[in-house]
């Protein structure tokens, strides 16, 4: 905290502030030492199950974070104009990557944290092809939600995988993108398309809704991979690193596992 | 740059202006001259827009407006198409997202006409229709004039809600705003910057022009 003092005339004012600078200086200071919260930027795909991954960090006594979750293209660009975030959480490998180039974030803190699937999910009372998408009938199909692909790893994963089943050309004027893939996910759990492509993770959600999946065969796109940096501004890198670290461990692993993420290949 | 976004921003904000002066004209009106209690609830509810975030307005649409919704179905049932994901659906989320913004002006401007000129008229032997289309509508133009373009600049900026309910289709959902946003997510800012400045120059000169003809008050108000 700075030192200096106003002068003048205005003592009553400056001894208020003082007594309040006491006042927040002490309450910092009953919390337990080390806990200024970890701020974590995170792709809203990851939202859920962060906050379960939060839980188990802050039980092994890592602290406890602070999370902001976005489009992830949103905190890219909030990161390059200063936010203060400690760990950014991605939905792809691309704008972690742009963050190390631009110096923004070390090469050597940039980790694939989870390996997502793709999920084709149908409304109640549609059934859904033993062959998955290659066999899936368009004109069973009235609405098909997608995440954009130009915007969400999810949605591009999406699209490949139309594309390599051949069903683009047939389902394309049937598609309507949400703007990442919880928007996707929306449309199909408010009722207002037939079918979605959207994240593995949200067959674990609470609250999700009724209606056959199937995880699409990861042949036919390419790997979600969604990476994770810490950014250069840091003021806790150590407590960073040990949330990374924790990340790429057993208990983060069976969680990620629960939430239908893959295990990590060795291949990276 | 694809101008298709703001062509749909435009066409937009030209039927929601038309369904709400249709529609909001009769109800300021009677907001304005009314005797009814139920008067100022109404009024409150016109207001909601105003302070409500604009995607509450797009969750309730969705659900409202989906194939399973008391809207959306039966809509469903009659022409065949859902009016989530529809042109048509934005004009009816765009018009309850504009409402304040055409019937408060409105409202105001017949307040200030008051009864007495009509009442001239009606000793005059015009009938109440007439009155109200010779008389008040004319004093009031100021505020129809206002209830118009704040209307319609309110729309072209709309996002929040219309990002609910749209779905992003290009040529027809896919409004100006919404491609701001995914060209800023793209990391394609020297299309954002364009598309940005010209809804803020827009935007500017539209309430120059009103704060000009009206002396410095817009009639929007909690």
């Amino acid at each position: 905290m700075g030192d200096r003092t106003m002068r003048g005339p205005r003592k009553g004012r400056c001894q208020t502030l003082r007594q309040w600078l006491l006042a927040m200086a002490l309450l910092t200071a009953a919390v337990p030492a080390g806990a200024a919260p970890l701020h974590v930027a995170v792709a809203s795909n990851f939202l859920t199950p962060l906050e379960t991954l939060a839980d188990a960090f802050a039980e092994q006594g890592g602290g406890e974070l602070l999370i902001s979750a976005g489009a992830t293209g949103q905190l890219y660009t909030q990161i390059t104009n200063g936010a203060p975030y400690d760990v950014f959480l991605a939905a792809d490998q691309a704008r972690p990557q742009r963050l190390v180039d631009e110096g923004l974030a070390r090469a050597d803190r940039h980790i694939t944290y989870a390996r997502g699937q793709l999920v084709l999910w149908a409304r109640p009372g549609i059934a859904l092809p033993a062959k998955g998408l290659a066999g899936l009938r368009p004109e069973l199909v009235t609405r098909l939600a997608i995440a954009n692909p130009a915007l969400a790893p999810y949605g591009r994963a999406a699209r490949e995988a139309l594309e390599a089943t051949g069903q683009w050309a047939a389902l394309e004027d049937r598609i309507v993108q949400g703007q990442n893939v919880g928007q996707a996910f929306q449309y199909l759990a408010t009722g207002n398309v037939s079918h979605a492509l959207v994240a593995a993770s949200y067959t674990r959600h609470d609250n999700r809704p009724a209606g056959a999946h199937q995880v699409v065969d990861t042949d036919w796109h390419a790997p979600v991979r969604q990476d994770a940096v810490i950014l250069e501004r840091t003021d806790s890198p150590d407590q960073a690193l040990a949330f990374l670290a924790f990340m790429q461990g057993p208990a983060a692993t069976g969680i990620l596992q629960d939430f239908g993420y893959q295990p990590m290949d060795e291949s990276q | 740059m694809n101008l298709t976004p703001v062509w749909i921003s435009l066409q937009l904000a030209s039927v929601t202006v038309a369904v709400l002066l249709v529609l909001g004209t009769p109800l300021a009106w009677w907001l304005a001259m009314g005797r009814s209690r139920w008067r100022v609830p109404v009024d409150a509810l016109v207001a909601l827009p105003l302070v409500l975030p604009p995607t509450v307005l797009g969750f309730y649409m969705l659900i409202l407006l989906g194939p399973d919704g008391p809207v959306g179905g039966p809509w469903l049932a009659v022409t065949g198409n859902t009016l989530t994901f529809s042109f048509t659906g934005l004009v009816i989320t765009s018009v309850l997202y504009s409402l304040p913004f055409v019937v408060q002006p409105l409202r105001d401007a017949f307040s200030s006409v008051g009864g007495r000129p009509l009442e001239t008229a009606a000793m005059l032997g015009a009938s109440p229709r007439d009155a109200f289309l010779t008389i008040a509508c004319p004093l009031a133009r100021r505020g129809f004039v206002t209830a118009g373009v704040l209307g319609f600049a309110h729309t072209l900026g709309e996002f929040g809600a219309i990002l609910m309910v749209g779905g992003s289709i290009p040529g027809e959902t896919r409004a100006v705003a919404i491609a701001i946003f995914e060209h800023v997510e793209t990391l394609e800012y020297g299309a954002a910057h364009a598309l940005s400045a010209g809804l803020l120059v827009f935007s500017f000169v539209a309430l120059l022009g009103i704060y000009t003809l009206n002396g410095r008050r817009v009639g929007v108000s909690v």
